[in-house]
Order: C-alpha cells, then sequence, then structure tokens
C-alpha cells in the first residue's frame, strides 16, 4: 500500500508551525529559577511531534536538527541538567532556525541548512560538555536495564514484554506498525526477529469488543541493538502500555527462526515461538477472529480519520471562499462549532421541507403556514449565518502570542526592563482582520519599547520602578473591537513633535494645534522624532504605514498620550470584513445603505434647527456640538424630487472625524448585508466603501460614512470655487 | 490561444491556420466590432443598473452578476457615439480578462450581436495612424470579411485603459482633495 504522503505536507507543515508555536511560548514561559516539569514535558512533546512528523515525511534535515534539541531536552525533563537561561536562548534560536527551515520546505526550496549546522555543534558541544552526565543519564533512562553489565550483554539482543492497554488501537498506534519497525530494526544490523502473541487475555468472542486490543506479545530481537532505538519505537504507547524490556542471555542460539511475516502480526497460539503456517492451523477461529478485529480496528480508525479530513475539508471550504490569495491557508474550528452547523443545516432542511410539501398543496387558507414557515426559514438561515461567521472568528491570541518573544528580544537588544501584560485575548475576530493586523501591531509594539519607554535609568531618576511596562488590551466596544497599544513611559513629547514637524514643513509656526493634531503629526510618511536611527525603528517608516493598514481594514488609530506617564494607541476595527448591520436610506430612486454602528441617530429636519454658514454649508446644533450637513443629492449628483432641507430625514453618523449629518429622502428597513467589493471589477470610489445585493437581487451600494466626513470640507472648499 | 485554435479546427478544419482566432462580432451605430472569444463570459439582455455617484458618464452602474457586482460600460458613449434609448432587446457582453490583480469581470452595452468568425491575425490590418483619437487606442485591427469591415478591440485595453483613466481622474481629484484639505486646515487656524 502506498500512499501518496505530500498530500499531508500541509497538514504537518500547519501542526509544526503550532508545534513551534507552543514550544516558543512555553519556553518564554519557562522560570529558570522554579522549572515546571509539565511545561519542559510541553516542550519536549512539541518537539518530539516534530521530529516524528518530520522523519515520516522524509524531511531529515529537520528530524536530525530535532534530535539534538530532543536530546537536550530529554536531559533537562530528566532532571539529569539544570536548564540555564543559556539553553533557553539556545532553543529559541531553534525555534526560529526550524521555522525558517520548515518555511522553506514549505515553498519547496531546498532549506538553508547553514544556521541549523551552526546550532547543531553548538548544542553537541553543549551536551558533550556534560558528558560524564549525560551517560549516567542513558543509563538512569533503561529502568529495566539493571546494572551495566547487562546492558553490555544486551548486545546479544532484546526480549520486550509489550502488552498494550486494550485501548491501544483507538489511539491509532498499530502493534503491526511497530513490529515491523523492530523487524527492520534487526534485519538492519543482519539480526533476527520474533514476536509471540499471548492471547490468554481474550475475553469470549460474544464479550469481544471490536475496537479493543485484547492480546499482549513477547517480541524476541536476537540483533546488536541499542535499547534506545528500541525504545524509540515503543515511544508513543510508553505512557498507556506496560512495556518491559530484558537483555537477550543467550546470544544466537534460535537464529533460524523467521521474522514475522507481513500478513500475521496477531498469531493464534501462546507461548513458544511459531511459524506462520503454525498460528492459523493450531486455532485459526480465534486468530482469524482477532485478524478480523484488527481488520476493523484499522477501517474504522481510518474512517475516522476520513471523517476528520472531510469535515477540516469542509471548513477549509467556507473559509477559502471568501480568500483568494494563491497559498492555500486554513483554520483550526472546534468541533463544537462544526456540530453546531450540523444541527442548523439540519434544521434548514426540516423548514425546508415542510415549505416544500406547502407549496405542493397550497390554498389560500394555508397562508398563515407559509408565513410562519417563512419566519422560521428567516430565523434558521440568520443561525446559520451566525454561525458560518463565527467560523472565521478567532481568538486574538492568535495575533498576540508573538508578542511575549519579540518584547523579550528587543528589550534585551535595548537593554531595557520590560513587563508585558496582555488582557482580552480571548476576544475573537475575524481571520482575514487578524492576518492583517499583526504587522501594525509589531510596530506599534516596537515603538513602544524603542521610543516609548525609557531606559532603567532614567526611569527610576523620574521616580517610576526600573521595569517598564507594555499592555496589549483588546475588547469590544460596540460593533467593532479595540487594541490598544499601551506603555507606561515618557509619553509623546509635543514640543519635539512639533519642531520636528515644522523642520519637515508639515506645519508652519502659526499653526495653532490641539494636541490631537499635534499627535496625529506622526502618521504622516516620513515621520521620526527618533535621534538615533537604530534597526529597531527611527527610520520614520511605519507610522504611516501602521495606519494605512488601519485604514484599509476600515479602521482607525488614535493615540492619547500624557506626558511623563505614557502613550496609548488604540485601533479599532470592524469585527467581521464580510456582513455588517445596515440601514437603508433612499435618496431619488437610489438605495444606500449606512452602517448601523455609525449612525448617531435620526431626525426629521426643521428650518430652525439650521444655520447657514457662508451661503451654501448648513451646520446644525446637535446638543452641544455643531454637526456639519450634508445632501447625499448633491454629492452624488442625483436627482431628487425633493427641493429644500425642511421636512428632510438627517441621519447623524460618526466617522473618524466626528459626527456630520447627512439628509436623505427616506429612510427605509435595518437589515444586515453583505458586503461585496465593488473594486475588484471596477475601482475605488469615494464615500463608498462598498457593495452589497438586496433582497431583490438589485445592488445598493454602502456608504463610507468616514469618506463622507472629509467630504464636508472638500465642498467647502467646492463652494469656494463656486463663488469665485 | 490554444482552446481557440483547437475550436477553430474543430469549426471549420477546411483553413485552420495556426495564428487564427475567434472573435464574437456585434453591430454598434451600423458598424461592426469584433472581440476575442475568450474573453466573452456570456451574453445578457440589458437590465436596470444601480448608479455609481460621481462615475465616469460612460458607466452605467453595476449590476448583480449572481453574486459579483460587475459594471456596465455604455460602449456608445465610450465611443462618443449618439446614444440610443435601451430596450429589452439591447445586448450586453460580459468580458472577462486577466491582470495582475486577478480577474476583472464587466460589461458592456451593444446594440446586437453578430456573429462568430474564425480570423487570422494575417488578415488584419492596423487601423490608419491619421484618426488621432483617445479610441484608436482599444482598436486591434481592421479586417475584411465578405466585403464588411470588422473592428476588433483590443480587450485588455478596453478594460484597462479605462482603469488607468479612471485611476488618473481619481488622483488629480484626490491630489486635488489633500490640497484643499489642506487648505481648509489652514483656513481653519
Amino acid at each position: 500500500m502506498s500512499i501518496d504522503l505530500s498530500q499531508f505536507h500541509q497538514v504537518f507543515f500547519e501542526e509544526s508551525f503550532e508545534g513551534l508555536d507552543i514550544m516558543e511560548s512555553n519556553l518564554l514561559a519557562l522560570n529558570i529559577a522554579e522549572v515546571d516539569s509539565e511545561t519542559i514535558n510541553t516542550i519536549f512533546r512539541a518537539a518530539h511531534s516534530i521530529k516524528g512528523g518530520a522523519g515520516t515525511f522524509g524531511f531529515m534535515q529537520i528530524s536530525g536538527f530535532t534530535h539534538v534539541l530532543e536530546t537536550l531536552l530529554d536531559e533537562i525533563r530528566s532532571g539529569e541538567r539544570d536548564i540555564e537561561q543559556e539553553h533557553i536562548d539556545m532553543l529559541l534560536q531553534c525555534v526560529d532556525c526550524l521555522r525558517g527551515l520548515m518555511s522553506d520546505l514549505q515553498a519547496g526550496n531546498e532549506p538553508d541548512m547553514a544556521q541549523a549546522d551552526e546550532l547543531k555543534i553548538h548544542f553537541e558541544k553543549v551536551l558533550a560538555n556534560n558528558s560524564k552526565n549525560s551517560t549516567e543519564s542513558e543509563n538512569a533512562g533503561e529502568p529495566c536495564v539493571d546494572d551495566k553489565s547487562t546492558s553490555e550483554q544486551g548486545r546479544a539482543g532484546w526480549i520486550v514484554h509489550f502488552i498494550p492497554c486494550e485501548d491501544v488501537l483507538c489511539t491509532g498506534n498499530e502493534p503491526y506498525r511497530m513490529f515491523r519497525e523492530l523487524k527492520d530494526l534487526a534485519e538492519a544490523v543482519n539480526g533476527s526477529f520474533e514476536v509471540e502473541c499471548h492471547r490468554q487475555s481474550l475475553p469470549k468472542f460474544s464479550e469481544m469488543h471490536p475496537e479493543m486490543c485484547y492480546l499482549s506479545w513477547t517480541i524476541h530481537i536476537r540483533a546488536d541493538v541499542e535499547l534506545s532505538d528500541i525504545e524509540e519505537i515503543f515511544e508513543w504507547v510508553v505512557d498507556d502500555c506496560d512495556i518491559r524490556y530484558e537483555p537477550l542471555s543467550d546470544s544466537g542460539s534460535d537464529t533460524t527462526v523467521e521474522a514475522v511475516p507481513e500478513s500475521l502480526v496477531p498469531e493464534g497460539e501462546t507461548s513458544p515461538p511459531l511459524h506462520n503456517n503454525d498460528a492459523v492451523n493450531t486455532d485459526p477461529k480465534v486468530s482469524a477472529a482477532a485478524e478480523d478485529n484488527l481488520k476493523i480496528d484499522s477501517r474504522e480508525i481510518d474512517s475516522c480519520e476520513i471523517d476528520r479530513n472531510e469535515v477540516k475539508a469542509k471548513a477549509n471550504a467556507s473559509v477559502k471562499v471568501t480568500k483568494k490569495s494563491t497559498e492555500t491557508t486554513s483554520i483550526r474550528v472546534s468541533i463544537d462549532k462544526i456540530d453546531g452547523l450540523i444541527n442548523m443545516v439540519g434544521e434548514l432542511v426540516i423548514t425546508q421541507s415542510m415549505l416544500g410539501q406547502l407549496g405542493q398543496e397550497f390554498d389560500m387558507s394555508r397562508i398563515q403556514r407559509l408565513q410562519e414557515g417563512l419566519a422560521q426559514l428567516e430565523q434558521n438561515t440568520r443561525e446559520l449565518q451566525e454561525s458560518v461567521m463565527k467560523i472565521r472568528m478567532l481568538p486574538i491570541s492568535f495575533a498576540f502570542s508573538r508578542f511575549p518573544r519579540l518584547v523579550r528580544d528587543l528589550s534585551k537588544q535595548l537593554s531595557k526592563e520590560v513587563d508585558l501584560e496582555m488582557i482580552g485575548e480571548n476576544t475573537e475576530l475575524d481571520k482575514t482582520v487578524m492576518e492583517k493586523i499583526g504587522d501594525p501591531l509589531v510596530h506599534l509594539v516596537r515603538n513602544s519599547l524603542d521610543h516609548g519607554l525609557e531606559c532603567p535609568e532614567e526611569r527610576i531618576r523620574n521616580g517610576k520602578t526600573s521595569v517598564g511596562k507594555i499592555t496589549l488590551n483588546a475588547f469590544h466596544h460596540g460593533g467593532s473591537i479595540v487594541i490598544e497599544v499601551k506603555d507606561d513611559g515618557a509619553g509623546l513629547n509635543k514640543d519635539r513633535i512639533r519642531d520636528k514637524a515644522l523642520e519637515k514643513g508639515l506645519i508652519t509656526k502659526d499653526d495653532n494645534l490641539t494636541d490631537g493634531q499635534i499627535y496625529d503629526l506622526i502618521f504622516q510618511p516620513g515621520f521620526s522624532t527618533a535621534d538615533v536611527v537604530s534597526d529597531v525603528s527611527g527610520r520614520g517608516v511605519g507610522m504611516d504605514v501602521v495606519k494605512r493598514n488601519i485604514t484599509e481594514l476600515n479602521g482607525s488609530i488614535e493615540v492619547s498620550s500624557i506626558p511623563g506617564e505614557g502613550s496609548i494607541f488604540s485601533i479599532r476595527l470592524p469585527l467581521t470584513l464580510a456582513i455588517l448591520d445596515g440601514q437603508l436610506v433612499k435618496v431619488g430612486n437610489e438605495i444606500y445603505i449606512f452602517p448601523l454602528v455609525s449612525i448617531v441617530e435620526s431626525i426629521q429636519l426643521e428650518k430652525s434647527m439650521l444655520n447657514n454658514i457662508t451661503g451654501s454649508q448648513y451646520v446644525m446644533q446637535l446638543r452641544n456640538d455643531y454637526v456639519p450637513i450634508i445632501c447625499l443629492q448633491d454629492i452624488f449628483n442625483i436627482k431628487t424630487a425633493r427641493q429644500d432641507l425642511e421636512g428632510a430625514m438627517l441621519v447623524v453618523v460618526e466617522g473618524d472625524n466626528g459626527k456630520v449629518g447627512v439628509v436623505v429622502d427616506e429612510l427605509l428597513g435595518q437589515q444586515q448585508v453583505v458586503i461585496k467589493s465593488l473594486e475588484k471589477n471596477y475601482q475605488k470610489v469615494d464615500s463608498i466603501s462598498g457593495a452589497t445585493i438586496l433582497g431583490d437581487g438589485t445592488v445598493a451600494l454602502i456608504l463610507d460614512v468616514s469618506g463622507l466626513n472629509t467630504r464636508t470640507s472638500d465642498k467647502k472648499n467646492d463652494s469656494h470655487i463656486h463663488a469665485a | 490561444m490554444n482552446a481557440a485554435q483547437l475550436n477553430n479546427k474543430d469549426a471549420d478544419s477546411g483553413h485552420g491556420t495556426d495564428d487564427e482566432q475567434q472573435y464574437l462580432t456585434f453591430i454598434m451605430a451600423g458598424e461592426e466590432y469584433g472581440v476575442d472569444i475568450l474573453a466573452v463570459q456570456e451574453i445578457r439582455g440589458w437590465e436596470p443598473t444601480t448608479v455609481i455617484p460621481n462615475a465616469p458618464n460612460y458607466i452605467k452602474g453595476v449590476i448583480n452578476l449572481r453574486g459579483t457586482i460587475v459594471p456596465i460600460m455604455d460602449l456608445r458613449s465610450r465611443f462618443n457615439l449618439a446614444s440610443v434609448e435601451y430596450s429589452p432587446v439591447t445586448v450586453v457582453i460580459i468580458l472577462k480578462i486577466e491582470t495582475e490583480r486577478g480577474e476583472r469581470v464587466m460589461g458592456i452595452v451593444v446594440d446586437a450581436v453578430s456573429e462568430v468568425h474564425a480570423i487570422s491575425d494575417s488578415d488584419t490590418q492596423n487601423s490608419p495612424d491619421l484618426i488621432e483619437d483617445l479610441n484608436t487606442e482599444f482598436i486591434k485591427g481592421l479586417v475584411s470579411i465578405e466585403d464588411n469591415m470588422i473592428i476588433l478591440l483590443d480587450v485588455n485595453r478596453l478594460l484597462t485603459i479605462d482603469k488607468q483613466l479612471l485611476t488618473l481622474t481619481s488622483e488629480l481629484a484626490s491630489g486635488l482633495d489633500s490640497e484643499s484639505t489642506a487648505e481648509h486646515e489652514e483656513n481653519k487656524q
């Protein structure tokens, strides 16, 4: 049976990257003074899975490299070596290196092993340093071997008593495969190999559970093999199963025994080693039954796997619909969410068949039932839609997880002491948004570290603790998510920003700017107040990119800062890019949609509310604000019957630059709309953020509130021109 | 290209040369135009569009094409021809091109669809240079078939030049915008 392994490569890479993330986060969490064995174990397991996977798929570079790493971890795990800061640093470097190798392999390139080899040599040096310790450790790692002499004798061979737990097959471990590996191992050094099967614990056929394994085995390996190699084969099951190793004393006595043929793993009879034919002859019923069991097992396991793959594929498909990038990405979705979906689809089917039946024999007396059915259908669809959208939602910890490492490395590099706090890591955010927000966040955190936080001496001089603090905070606010990057550093230096802006000609001397306006200057391209350009930041490329990226996501960024106490960058993002709650409005014959979250209120205009400034620009006093008013019909050049503002509907919306009142003809209903790109086949249109398809199949345009808002100033300008 | 050649050979195996391509021709103001048939996604009847604010006059708006938002261009006004009243038999040809940003789909409104011709590149002539008009940019060449002249259009140009123009104008506009905003900012102070 040959399987095309390459189809699983993607999964392997994904899992390995996840494993690396786990290793990284646990390494960072590791406290040298007080080593938590569970953490070490987690790291070890992650490394081991990567090694195992890489070996399976033939990525020898990776498995070889991981092996060294694993050896060190193993020594730490078994307590023979105290973990030192140096080890953690090295391991972290390895994580980076592995990530690089893996990305190369994923892209189909030959990985660059230079760094890996260097690290490997380094590792071997560290391991060799403690060579005395490590030989001891090898012995300690062999609990069944009594002393060194037997281990020498063990060269003649080994007897392995393997009593698996009953559900060994359910965990996906197939004894046959292990035996085959043992056989390969033995044959590699021209040794022999035989297996005895014990079926004492085999229950009556009627009581037999097809998924359980009732057999146990004794394996004789007559070959010069290392115990550690044998142990490695049983590594996956060692925790659940009873495995004992004994060195074989009478070497070469029974070398003629055939190795186990492929078809016959569960051999029928008890103690003496048997030939394949004997087994079938002695007790064909039992052995056949046992074999059947095994077959069923493996089939079941296979089908399980298929199921899983299918579910995954489905999830992938639902995700991929909206993604057009060529690289295949996938999302891990919890089974709960999928189950929920399946339930909902079930309900949808029921509703559909109910309606279908109703439609076949419909008369007007049943209109009530039809309406009920339609209402139910609407509810089903909405629920389904919500849960499908939820699949795209991931906790923001995916984006946050890289920061502990980043902060650690950077703080070392800058010799600052930093404490990173992350709040609201479970806040869920659309995957697409998440992917795009990562880089801007990294930039902000780097900036905070480099420019925001002072060096320890300066902090103490200013009466603060020497350890600076950076807080990442994510939370929901209205229909959007807010991510704050906060530091308790020196805060933004207003005077310096001003001077710099003057120098660059961004502002003039007479400009009287508010604090907010000054802070906003840092988002101008090429703006940096850092005196020294470091490789961390200070080149002045960045903040403008940060702002642009966030604006592309329909988000906004704000800065607030108190001198001496720190600054807060808060990013506001839409929860999802695909669907929004909209308010439909009518202007002339056209229907437009306002995002519901941006609407402050809707009122009917009266002349008395309005104040006319500069002839064509109206403002309205709304409580304490003066709100500029714009007419959609004017800016969009739509013909409409309405001539003056009296009695018109005014929708007050709030965007990036404050509130603005928008005059429309009529308010229609509210509904959820799916956002479609207008740019894909056309181009960006001012004041329009996208399009959607209404219930009747026609297209309606979605208004970009912030865009409308900046228009108010354009419009004023226009009127200047007209006046002139 | 390959598919086109294959099609050609299937269609009229008699004189299928290597550089032959099939063109869908349509009628507009009495002239016959042709577009590469591989760029044609489908042919539809005219349906009302949703107007895009401040779009050039030849962009009639957008329609919903099975969930995709597709802009519709009136080729008559694009070519500065007199516009005619749309009727139920007015035809929209949906064209699809590959760009570096992915597929672009756009509809063009024409008077009527004519037929499909296999035309070899060697039969086409360049359009005379004397016409100094932007519209000639869309013209790939001229070809005569049974005494009728067919104007072959370059679909990529038709759709991308349009885009360039649009971005150009919008850049100009946004340039103005930012200037005016800055001016306004200053005014405010």
